[in-house]
């Protein structure tokens, strides 16, 4: 049954430019997956290890900007992805020595500090970083000869970068390590005594979700063709953070739900509502105060419970229960 | 030689600034754990509100405290209706902070628009006074005066009264203190109401040096973060202090490395927080 | 050579001594009780012996190594296993999978991020048989918080003995149990083999003084008495410490 809910998705995005007619359309599309990687990204740190980050938007940053860097310095696009991708990684084993130093809300603070740091560069390093003007690049890769330029053809690009990254991210999640890095999050100390090395865990979950972060950042650039300090703002590793909350962290579709939700509102819906960061606002505070667990495991809760109410009635259940699938949807 | 007495003089007066903004947000999270993220849009706040009342024909000074006690109003309804609901969870808290602090940036757009508005500085403290030879803004010497007022003040308060006493026990051992029969949470929202309505009156004390404008609460909010982790949270002295070697470090690192200026701000606040980990955010080790 | 061997051990908080120049000598396959009354630092002594809190001095042997400088991670690979006083386990997940964690502990398996851990036969078969071992393999697909209390003091058990401990370390096997569970642990302790070496720290008497070999008082973090069970239930110390000075 799942396999089939699975294939039918899987087509429908395929088709997507076809059923969907306008380019502005599947334009946001292209960004919900983009951003969809940079949460599922996240997710990694914030649902799988537990620990938040408020300055992820740094990494998605350094590699757009060394990206863009590199491509306006005349290298080729496979190039300056690699350079990207290699900056973002020593980048996030930076980041990632700092912040576990701390715990809880010490891991909090120090990645705000350190988004702060690479916000501020990017702001005033002029000479490197163009400061508030950001920085342009006028070509998207030509993949295979398959020019990028076009909406459709970009969408099917990132479309199959998505699909790897998720197929990436799940595999790890069902994996030994990735029930390492649960276990982690649940009972460190148990963990320790049953002789995991925990900052070791955390260090390499630091580097993954590093690495997809700025595979994300990368498609940013080339959607975008410019990156700017904004993109590395607090506010911007707000937004991530809200999208992985906001759609149930833990799960693989909870930040794939919660980019869609964060990106249509941020394009789509301000068309419409003037105040789109009030009502961004306002559903982040209702989301933590009333569904804390996010809106798909909200709602998977709030759909068992209106079926347990329909049902006749339910006799006493001794038997095996289905356990919670942590690495599946 | 002037130039570095001038930025000086401006360091010290950002500092006495930084204290009336950062000793709000030192109470809350010494009190109560939260590193409240929303102080910045208090600050903000507190500066659009003063436009108005100024606007309405109010003065300098009355605008300053009404809006004050309008900000700290309004903190207290948030503690009540918000953070309340969501006792311990310390990141849940945050979160929420975060959240409101989106939606009243997006208020202030919707009610005072998005060009930058200034704040006349008081007519009694206009122009400049001769500070040994030097010429130096008088208003801005006024701001230090304030400073200091309000930090005798609050020391006076928390060290001296009845209530101050319940602050600290709060801080100590919040379950004890329960024990002892303090209404620890109404506590916490005088506390929080405190720190919001500093945070306000701060916003319109800097109004004439910085003015308001969309995006001021993102400008002072990790200032406010790096006073208080430099000078411990909860406690007064260290934001006192603090809030000068920011002052300095801000100015100076403006004017001698304007590329890196974020750099010489965060890098102490990143050191610090990486070389105490325990210390700042996690509860001190019996 | 000793099983597990402690000298000397000292930790003091700020001016509080917890544990006051411990020294204490296990046997192999001895099964040795600590008690003491609340505060006496027993929970503590064990945190120092897994390493979870560093000794100020002293050392400690397990087997023919000295451990006192090895991290708390490694010490399990080391052989050495404990369970908690409170109920430490993995909320979300099956007893199953709570069992297979502690068994991929000690493997490399642990750092493989590309196989399902779902499909892994010979460990998930490692970890029912382990779950049979405290009579609770029917219960393998529950989830943990579907258990009753007393189920879960049976799983913290089996998640030591998963890793087939050489030194196996109790905190309290028997709290907040029925006299049903009770003997269900007791039971399941007797037919624990003598390749493993037990300490354990206990409250309850009853089944305590039944499952003790060797008994070790603590009191304000110091041995007061030590011996073998009718040894120390006569001495006139123990009395004086359990009834007040």
């Amino acid at each position: 049954m799942r396999r089939l809910t699975l294939a039918l998705a899987l087509a429908a995005l395929a088709m997507l430019p076809l059923w969907v007619g306008n380019s502005y359309y599947v334009n946001i599309a292209s960004q919900i997956l983009l951003y969809a990687i940079f949460a599922l990204a996240l997710n990694v740190l914030v649902g799988y290890a537990g620990l938040v980050s408020l300055g992820h938007a740094g990494l998605f940053g350094i590699a757009a900007y060394a990206g863009a860097l590199a491509i306006n310095n005349g290298a080729t696009h496979l190039v300056a992805i690699v350079a990207a991708l290699a900056a973002t990684l020593v980048a996030a084993a930076a980041f990632a020595v700092l912040a576990l130093r701390g715990t809880g809300l010490g891991f909090v603070m120090i990645t705000v500090a350190i988004g702060q740091i690479v916000w501020g560069v990017a702001y005033r390093w002029i000479s490197i970083t163009n400061g508030d003007n950001g920085v342009a690049i006028n070509t998207r890769p030509s993949p295979f000869g398959l020019s990028l330029t076009s909406t459709p053809n970009f969408y099917w690009a990132t479309l199959i970068v998505f699909l790897v990254a998720v197929t990436a991210i799940a595999i790890v999640a069902a994996s030994p390590f990735g029930a390492s890095l649960r276990g982690t999050r649940d009972q460190p100390r148990r963990m320790t005594a049953l002789g995991y090395h925990i900052w070791l865990i955390r260090f390499l979950a630091f580097l993954f979700s590093g690495l997809w972060s700025g595979v994300a950042g990368m498609l940013f650039l080339y959607y975008n063709q410019f990156i700017s300090p904004q993109a590395v703002a607090l506010g911007a590793s707000a937004e991530a953070l809200l999208m992985v909350i906001s759609g149930g962290s833990g799960t693989l579709l909870g930040p794939i739900v919660g980019a869609a939700l964060v990106v249509i509102m941020k394009n789509v819906v301000s068309a419409y509502i003037v105040r789109w960061n009030f009502v961004l606002g306002a559903i982040f505070v209702a989301i933590v105060i009333f569904m804390p667990e996010g809106i798909v495991p909200g709602s998977v809760r709030l759909a068992r419970w209106c079926l347990a109410k329909l049902r006749p009635q339910v006799t006493e259940v001794t038997g095996a229960a289905t356990p919670r699938p942590e690495s599946g949807l | 030689m002037n130039l570095w007495l001038i930025l000086a003089g401006n360091s010290i007066a950002f500092g006495g600034l930084l204290f009336l903004l950062s000793a709000g947000f030192s109470l809350i999270f010494g009190l109560m754990r939260i590193p409240n993220l929303t102080h910045g849009s208090l600050f903000m706040l507190g500066a659009y509100f003063a436009v108005s009342l100024i606007s309405w024909g109010l003065g300098f000074w009355p605008a300053a405290i009404l809006a004050g006690l309008g900000v700290a109003a309004f903190g207290g309804l948030v503690e009540r209706l918000l953070l309340r609901r969501l006792p311990g969870a310390e990141l849940a808290q945050v979160l929420v902070t975060l959240g409101l602090s989106f939606m009243i940036a997006d208020i202030c757009l919707l009610g005072w628009g998005g060009d930058p508005i200034s704040i006349a500085t008081p007519s009694e403290l206009r122009g400049a006074s001769r500070i040994a030879g030097f010429a130096f803004p008088t208003y801005r010497l006024g701001l230090i005066v304030i400073a200091i007022v309000v930090a005798a003040t609050l020391w006076g308060l928390v060290d001296k009264t009845r209530l101050g006493a319940m602050i600290r026990a709060g801080v100590d051992d919040p379950a004890i203190a329960r024990v002892v029969g303090i209404r620890v949470s109404r506590l916490f929202t005088i506390v929080f109401s405190l720190g919001a309505g500093l945070a306000g009156f701060a916003g319109v004390i800097g109004g004439p040096i910085l003015s308001v404008y969309p995006g001021l609460d993102q400008d002072m909010l990790p200032l406010a973060l790096v006073v208080v982790i430099l000078g411990g949270s909860g406690s007064l002295v260290g934001s006192f202090i603090g809030s000068f070697v920011v002052g300095f470090l801000y100015n100076f690192g403006q004017a001698m490395f304007p590329e890196l200026a974020y750099v010489v701000l965060f890098l102490p606040m990143l050191v610090i927080l990486v070389l105490r980990p325990q210390g700042l955010f996690g509860r001190v080790a019996a | 050579m000793n099983a597990l061997e402690l000298r000397g051990l000292e930790k003091a908080f700020g001016g509080l001594r917890v544990t006051a120049d411990v020294s204490l000598a296990v046997d192999p396959g001895e099964r040795r009780l600590i008690i003491g009354p609340n505060g006496a630092g027993k929970t503590t002594l064990f945190n120092l012996i897994t390493g979870e809190l560093p000794a100020d001095v002293g050392s400690i042997r397990l087997f023919e190594h000295d451990i006192t400088r090895v991290p708390s991670r490694r010490r399990a690979h080391l052989g050495l296993a404990r369970t908690y006083q409170i109920v430490t386990l993995f909320p979300g997940e099956t007893l199953l999978r709570n069992v297979t964690l502690s068994l991929l502990g000690l493997s490399r398996l642990r750092w493989n991020p590309l196989v399902r851990l779902d499909r892994q036969s010979a460990l998930l078969a490692a970890a029912r048989q382990t779950l049979s071992l405290v009579g609770l393999d029917h219960l393998a697909e529950r989830p943990l918080a579907q258990t009753a209390y007393g189920e879960r003091r049976r799983v913290e058990i089996a998640m030591a003995l998963a890793q087939n401990p050489k030194v196996l370390l109790l905190d309290e096997p028997f709290a907040g149990l029925s006299s049903d569970e009770r003997r269900d642990v007791q039971l399941l302790l007797a037919a624990i083999p003598r390749e493993v070496t037990i300490v354990m720290i206990e409250h309850d008497m009853d089944v305590a003084l039944d499952f003790a070999e060797r008994i070790t008082v603590l009191h304000f973090g110091k041995v007061e008495v030590e011996g073998t069970r009718s040894e120390v239930v006569a001495h006139p110390r123990t009395r004086e410490i359990y009834l007040g000075e």
